[in-house]
């Protein structure tokens, strides 16, 4: 596997309390017991983590569990109380200001819940501000926030203020404004929380569409997990400060790691998190199957309709067409529905 | 423990408190009644005897038996940051570089050899400067208000005098703006600063505009240049507050995303946080020029000239109509360059870019072509570069007509309602109050505090209270309460329900709103004006000044509080079938309540302001005293005075603040 982009350990945030104060227990979070005492909150609570080149970590977890606080550290917009953080390598956390700002210069973008726009500034002005910072020249600022408000499709709305532009217009603008320096990693903190249904699955569908051209390392904190579903490579489940569970979204639907986890996504549909390839068997030998095969990297509501349809096991096959596995109705029944119970038996009198 | 030091008693325990506050000074004040209240109790040490009170004026020798000296020991300590620590190079040099730029500015506005040596602009060139400037800004509206409102000083021959005035303006107004600006940027960055400026900024803003005066003559002598001084130091308050308020107001997350984008600490600053303050920063402008304004008029009394210096001539030798003259210019200066610098600070910026040269500059351009035009004209037509004296306007004697005719016919009555007031009403009151002995006046202050605030309320405002008493000024300090209490009581009984009426109008309110805004614009010292051509000079004119000043705000409160209800309400009520009596009762009233509190509040600060400058027809106050101390220029004395007038102001100011506060949280309004 490739060096990861940000490698972050035992990081902790404490706040009201210093670097000296901190004392870890023999499983390395904080006691609450200690919280409770000394009248502080763990917002972040002995996070150790890895984010690869390219891959979208999705950070989860209810209000308060720390996943602002988490990110803020990771971008060093606020000072961890302990631990190490490392991009691409260079320990952020030894950095001083010269270095943090060439850092955030050229290597990062960030997007924020309630947009954060500069308010004297307009769209255009406001996409072009981190450039401006860096000294560019007016003409070149100018012609690539222009590239910007034409990636995001606000072709037209350069020289409205903010107050003038709809939510979903202004977060596109944030947008703009973080990958207006072409940042290697992308920190977004709940983009889209702040639309409404229908703009926000357009700008989900919107930042797939960038990834794909861009392939950002990216921090994506949300609220919503279908919207994890949809983007995640990978996700964090945060409680009270510490990373419950890291991993693809099957594995942490189909075997949580904790009692929360479990809890946390146990009404999550399945047929959505899983694929295919997680919920088939081994080819059998000499089984009669289906006619027509399934891919092994669909997800299940994809194929779902057409599998339950047939009397026979239906084939898997992979993206080379060799039959990998076959899926038996019963059993995808049963991991579809792994709470509900046989019916109790009645004798007819 | 920190319950009982920064919360009153809880809401369903209060009644019984006033209760016991109440029973409590009744007992003291019959125990005095009944002859037994031991002396120390009773009455504190003072500089003037009590029997000098009904004398009018200084009678009373002065016995200079205040408990503490602290005037003394001020004189002390400021002879020495003169003398010793040889602060007067410091004065002596700000002083003439502070002469050099108004004679900089003097000399562009009304020519002659000082300064740069310019000749005289015609007056017909400023106008079309004025005209252009306004129709910029807003319109044809504030054009011909600012081009009629030059028209006036040209032709009422008050030029000199309002150049005068806007030279000083010009000199005051950007320095106070930077100093401001930056001592609120440092007062942002350090919490320390804020934390000691806080207190200075909330007394600076209720000292009396006379007590400023005392030490700025003390150290800059007497002259223009001492005003722009004493002018700027009273401006710049404000501004300080406002820059604080705006750069606190600007959300964090504008700040981080100002950090990710690579800002340097000043980038952050200059690029991100000022301009995301940019409201209050314009805010602050506007209420530079406002102070500027009031004070250079009342800088007048330490030698600053310009049209303050000139009403004040008029003022003394009670030529009434020339006087009305230079307030009707005051008040026009002061309406346009509000106008002007709100105009300026709600323009939008244009950025449709690519507009062609022209038209990008086309107010210029046409500023350009109408001064040079007017320069050319009036080689010509010498009356459009100066207006010769015999050619200018006034209608002084028809004025002075007017007022005689009002003292002539409105004389008996008005002296029968000022005795009837004066014999049933003023003198109780205030016997009343000097009348209770100074233990029963500390703990009705304190056990107010204790109800409505804890220990932290009761303790501050005792303290504030305990320093008059000290310094040996309370029996005056009591006929400046007396005044107070009584102008508010008629701001409050006419204020309320003439602003509950506009308010229940959208017609009506947004009348009385414009008014009160308009109004709010005179420098306080306009206010005389009126007073003393109805009144003439005696001691019901003084209050009637402080009722007509005062009452502003008490209206444009209660307008703002009932209409400021949310619609969700308004619209509850309407389903529930109130008619608009019961709408008033039981909706907007006890909603407003709050918000219609801190417009007395300020009803209060604006009558303790006046009531200072109402010295000027006469009064026995602490006003009279600081008059005093400002002809003697003694320092020591007129700070004190002034301090006790703002404590005072500020104990109210505590405890009304307190209250509406809580009101507000309590109603959820918050
Ligand atoms: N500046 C601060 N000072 C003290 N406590 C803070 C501060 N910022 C956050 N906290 C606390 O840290 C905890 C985590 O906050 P954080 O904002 O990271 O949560 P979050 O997971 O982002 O929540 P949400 O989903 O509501 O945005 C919370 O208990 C919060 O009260
Ligand atoms: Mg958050």
């Amino acid at each position: 596997m490739a060096e990861p982009v940000i490698r972050c350990r035992s990081l902790y945030k404490i706040f009201g309390l210093g670097p000296a104060d901190l004392r870890v227990d023999s499983d390395g979070v904080v006691a609450p017991a200690i919280l409770e005492r000394e009248g502080v909150v763990a917002a972040v609570n002995d996070v150790t983590l890895d984010v690869s080149p390219g891959e979208i970590l999705i950070v989860m977890g209810l209000s308060g569990s720390g996943k602002s606080t988490l990110v803020r550290c990771l971008s060093r917009l606020i000072e961890p109380t302990s631990g190490s953080v490392e991009i691409e390598g260079a320990d952020l956390l030894a950095m001083n200001d010269r270095e943090l700002i060439d850092l955030r210069r050229s290597k990062m973008g960030m997007v924020f819940q309630n947009f954060a726009l500069l308010p004297h500034r307009t769209a255009l002005e406001n996409i072009a501000f981190p450039l401006q910072m860096r000294g560019m020249k007016r003409r070149d600022y100018v012609e690539r926030a222009r590239d910007m408000i034409r990636l995001v499709g606000l072709e037209g709305r350069e020289n409205n203020f903010p107050r003038e532009l709809s939510g979903g217009q202004q977060q596109r603008v944030g947008i703009a404004r973080s990958l207006a320096v072409e940042p290697d990693i992308w920190f977004l903190d709940e983009p889209f929380s702040a639309l409404d249904p229908l703009i926000r699955k357009e700008m989900q569908d919107e930042f797939l569409r960038l990834q794909s051209l861009l392939n950002k390392t990216i921090v994506f904190i949300t609220h919503d997990f279908d919207e994890a579903l949809k983007l995640a490579d990978r996700i964090a489940i945060m409680f009270n400060g510490s990373v419950e569970q890291i991993g693809r979204p099957e594995d942490i639907v189909l075997s949580p790691a904790t009692e929360y986890v479990a809890r946390f996504t146990s009404d999550v549909p399945r047929e959505r998190v899983l694929r295919v390839g997680s919920v088939m068997e081994p080819p059998g030998d000499d089984e009669n199957v289906a006619d027509q095969a399934v891919n092994v990297s669909d997800r299940i509501e994809k194929v779902v309709e057409y599998v339950l349809g047939q009397r026979l096991p239906v084939p898997v096959v992979d993206d080379g067409g060799a039959v990998v596995g076959v899926m038996h109705q019963a059993h995808v029944l049963k991991i579809l529905f792994p709470r509900s119970s046989p019916p109790e038996t009645v004798n007819p009198d | 423990m920190n319950q009982a030091f920064l919360h009153g008693l809880p809401p369903e325990r209060r009644l019984k408190g006033y209760a016991w506050l109440g029973t409590i000074l009744f007992a003291l004040v019959m125990v005095k009644a009944l002859g037994v209240l031991p002396g120390f109790l009773d009455e504190l040490p003072q500089h003037l005897e009590r029997s000098s009170i009904d004398t009018l004026g200084d009678a009373g020798k002065e016995k200079y038996t205040e408990l503490v000296p602290f005037d003394l020991m001020l004189d002390r300590a400021f002879d020495y940051v003169r003398e010793d620590l040889g602060f007067s190079v410091v004065t002596r040099f700000v002083s003439r570089r502070l002469k050099e730029l108004i004679g900089v500015f003097d000399n562009i506005l009304r020519g002659g050899n000082k300064g740069l040596g310019l000749s005289a602009p015609p007056w017909t060139a400023l106008m079309v400067i004025a005209f252009v400037l306004g129709y910029s800004l807003k319109g044809w509206r504030l054009a011909f208000l600012s081009g009629g409102a030059v028209m006036y000083f040209a032709i009422f021959g008050l030029w000199k005098f309002a150049m005068e005035t806007l030279a000083l303006l010009a000199a005051a107004v950007p320095i106070s703006i930077v100093i401001g600006l930056l001592v609120g940027i440092l007062a942002y960055k350090r919490k320390w600063v804020e934390l000691a400026l806080l207190p200075i900024l909330s007394v600076a803003q209720t000292l009396p505009h006379f007590a400023y005066l005392i030490p700025v003559v003390v150290f800059f002598g007497i002259g223009h240049q001492t005003g722009v001084i004493a002018t700027i130091i009273f401006a710049v308050p404000p501004m300080v507050r406002l820059t604080l308020l705006g750069l606190q107001k600007v959300s964090p997350e504008i700040l981080e995303a100002g950090k990710m984008s690579g800002c340097t600490s000043s980038q952050l600053l200059f690029r991100v946080q000022l301009p995301s303050a940019r409201n209050e920063l314009l805010l602050g402008v506007n209420q530079v020029i406002m102070q500027c304004l009031a004070m250079v008029v009342i800088a007048a009394f330490i030698g600053a000239s310009g049209l303050g210096y000139r009403l004040l001539n008029k003022l003394q030798s009670l030529k009434l109509g020339q006087s009305l003259e230079i307030g009707v210019a005051i008040v026009l200066l002061a309406v346009v360059l509000d106008g002007l610098s709100r105009a300026w600070a709600e323009k939008k910026r244009d950025y449709t870019a690519n507009l062609p040269f022209w038209k990008r500059f086309r107010y210029p351009i046409l500023m350009v072509g109408m001064v040079s035009a007017a320069y050319v004209l009036s080689q010509y037509f010498p009356i459009l570069h100066k207006v010769p004296r015999d050619l200018t306007v006034t209608y002084a004697d028809t004025w002075d007509g007017l007022v005689d005719w009002i003292v002539l016919n409105w004389t008996d009555g008005l002296t029968n309602l000022r005795y009837f007031l004066i014999a049933n009403v003023l003198a109780p009151l205030r016997d009343t109050l000097l009348y209770m002995p100074f233990s029963a006046v500390l703990l009705l202050v304190g056990g107010l505090g204790l109800i409505l605030g804890g220990y932290y309320s009761a303790l501050l405002t005792l303290a504030f209270l305990v320093f008059i008493g000290l310094v040996g000024w309370w029996d005056r300090a009591m006929i400046t309460a007396y005044m107070v209490i009584f102008a508010t009581a008629i701001c409050i009984v006419v204020g309320i329900p003439v602003g509950i009426w506009s308010a229940l109008s959208e017609r009506r309110a947004r009348t009385a709103l414009f008014w009160c805004d308009t109004f709010q614009t005179f420098p306080s010292f306009i206010y005389i004006l009126p007073v003393i051509m109805l009144f003439q000079v005696n001691d019901l004119s003084a209050i009637m000044a402080v009722i007509v000043y005062a009452i502003i705000p008490a209206v444009r409160y209660t307008v703002e509080g009932i209409r400021d209800i949310a619609p969700e309400l308004e619209e509850a009520a309407t389903m529930a079938g109130c008619n608009t009596r019961q709408r008033l009762v039981h909706l907007q009233l006890p909603v407003a309540i709050p918000h219609i509190m801190l417009g007395v509040n300020q009803t209060i600060m604006f009558a303790f302001s006046m009531v200072i400058i109402a010295a000027f027809v006469g009064t026995i106050d602490l006003g009279q005293q600081i008059f005093k101390a400002l002809s003697e220029t003694n320092i020591g004395k007129g700070v004190v005075l002034g301090l006790c007038v703002s404590f005072m102001a500020l104990a109210v100011d505590h405890l009304v603040t307190r209250w509406a506060r809580e009101r507000r949280q309590l109603l959820g309004l918050d």
